[in-house]
């Protein structure tokens, strides 16, 4: 995944919260809670970064840290919160 | 009452916790936000939440409701649950709902299913973000009609068969579960599956008119296992509109949802005049935390209320925190406790441990039920038209002593006798 380009899905709005914040999928009428600042920052950078690898660091996560990143993202990405950019390398 | 006026000031939210230790201290909008459009209703449920019946004359307007999705969708409040009353009564309510639709906000809307004409319901199928929830308390029309009135089951089958034939995906039928209906449950989800529904089931609560009928309709001790055990086998295919969070005391398998009250934390309500209360089944002035049309909105009723910033705090819930159960359920129902007249730091009235029932046994609560009755009821002042027999007695009639004589008799010798 950590090459790979994604964004939040079309569907998706995502809310701030003290705790980090809400994304809700218009389509599926999913709610999910975000429930790590850092992680917030990732998702909102996505889109604008070349692959996540880029979007983990943009926003200053430890590499060490990165292992659960990816496995938080891919949680997303099985509800359909963030999708793989067409036309990217995914 | 000053049950919430005793806490001390909203204490710094910790930067770090579980997701319920975080909603405990509010979110910056609500998650479950229910609008009741008006308090105009066709039907007169014996259980009704919000006392409706009759249109209060100063429900918002359409460009005053139009208003406040406006501010929803700044807010991002993803949806909302619209009810009423019998939201779909209001002439603007299609205009409403395509409104929040075109403005991000999604619409959930319960209905009696009385305006669910084929047509409309061919609309609805065709448009996005939005949910139907038609009500049905009981899986006959006699159990149903006991409740919600006669002809009511009718009405909420036909509206489920023209959703069904219009291709609406995924209607809700929403039950409340009371002593007459908890052995159906079955027999709803049939309906449902039958329908390509999914089943919704509800608390009954103790409030608005649900006062006046709780101790009759609420599940006993025996039904609300039966309840939970069913509950729990069904898994998710049954959603629970407010989660059964009291009954986690059986304690063998989490209720799913959120085991905590989210009162003025992440749920609330908007009324039909804009008053904005702590949660729908509160509608009374202890829980009342402003108006959005004199006090600056709802995000300002939301984010200032000093009821919403108390509620916010760490609860006083009393001996219950003693109890190997507090986690999951955290006392309980807040307002099952306050219509049915126990303190609000005590057990919930269904308490799966008994400590309700004896609550209940041990105090006198008439008076502090009649107390905390709610100032405004919208109910209809007449009661439908019953037939029975009238009581007649057939004799016969003593003759006249004399010709009759009335005002209006055409003859102006009349009641004169000749000497």
């Amino acid at each position: 995944m950590l090459d790979e380009a994604w964004s939040l899905s079309s569907s998706v709005a995502l809310r701030p919260e003290p705790f980090g914040a809400l994304a809700y999928h218009f389509g599926t009428r999913r709610l999910t809670f975000l429930k790590a600042p850092g992680l917030v920052e990732v998702v909102r950078g996505l889109g604008a970064a070349p692959d996540v690898r880029d979007a983990l660091t943009t926003a200053g996560i430890d590499t060490a840290e990165w292992p659960t990143y990816v496995a938080a993202l891919r949680r997303l990405a099985d509800t359909d919160m963030i999708a793989p950019r067409t036309g990217g390398s995914a | 009452m000053t049950e919430l006026d005793v806490r001390p000031s909203t204490p710094a939210r910790p930067a770090t916790g579980s997701l319920v230790e975080q909603f405990e201290y509010g979110l910056d909008a609500p998650i479950c936000l229910t609008w009741e459009l008006t308090y105009a209703c066709n039907l007169s449920c014996v259980h009704c939440l919000s006392s409706s019946g009759r249109r209060d004359p100063r429900e918002l307007t359409t460009g005053q409701c139009e208003a406040v999705i406006d501010e929803l969708q700044r807010m991002q409040v993803f949806y909302v649950n619209v009810g009423g009353g019998e939201p779909t009564v209001r002439e603007d309510f299609w205009h409403l709902l395509d409104y929040a639709v075109a403005h991000q906000v999604g619409v959930k809307f319960s209905t009696n299913g009385i305006r669910l004409t084929p047509d409309r319901a061919a609309v609805l199928a065709r448009t996005d973000y939005v949910d139907v929830q038609v009500s049905l308390d009981g899986a006959t029309a006699e159990v149903n009609d006991h409740v919600r009135g006669a002809g009511s089951y009718a009405t909420a089958i036909r509206a489920l068969d023209n959703l069904a034939e219009a291709g609406f995906e995924d209607a809700k039928v929403s039950v409340v579960v009371t002593r007459h209906n908890v052995g159906q449950l079955d027999a709803f989800k049939r309906i449902a599956d039958d329908h390509g529904a999914t089943l919704r089931l509800t608390r009954l609560r103790p409030s608005g008119r649900g006062a006046d009928v709780w101790d009759e309709l609420h599940p006993t001790a025996a039904q609300q296992r039966e309840l939970y055990d069913w509950l729990v086998g069904a898994g998710e295919n049954v959603l629970t509109g407010d989660p059964f969070f009291h009954l986690a005391g059986y304690g063998e398998s989490p209720m799913p949802g959120l085991n905590l009250c989210g009162a003025g934390r992440v749920v609330c309500l908007i009324d039909p005049i804009g008053d904005v209360y702590a949660c729908p089944f509160a509608i009374h002035d202890t829980f009342l935390a402003g108006n959005l049309l004199r006090d600056g909105g709802f995000g300002q009723v939301w984010r200032t209320s000093e009821l919403f910033a108390d509620l916010r705090s760490p609860q006083t819930s009393g001996a219950c925190t003693r109890c190997q159960f507090f986690d999951s359920c955290r006392g309980g129902c807040m307002a099952a406790k306050f219509f049915t007249g126990l303190p609000l730091d005590g057990p919930d009235p269904e308490c799966v441990r008994g400590f309700g029932e004896t609550a209940l046994a041990a105090d006198d609560r008439a008076a502090t039920i009649a107390s905390r009755r709610p100032a405004d009821d919208h109910s209809h002042r007449t009661a439908p038209a019953v037939r029975r027999p009238v009581p007649v007695q057939i004799g016969t009639r003593p003759g006249p002593s004399a010709p009759p004589v009335s005002a209006c008799s055409e003859s102006p010798l009349a009641g004169f006798t000749r000497d």
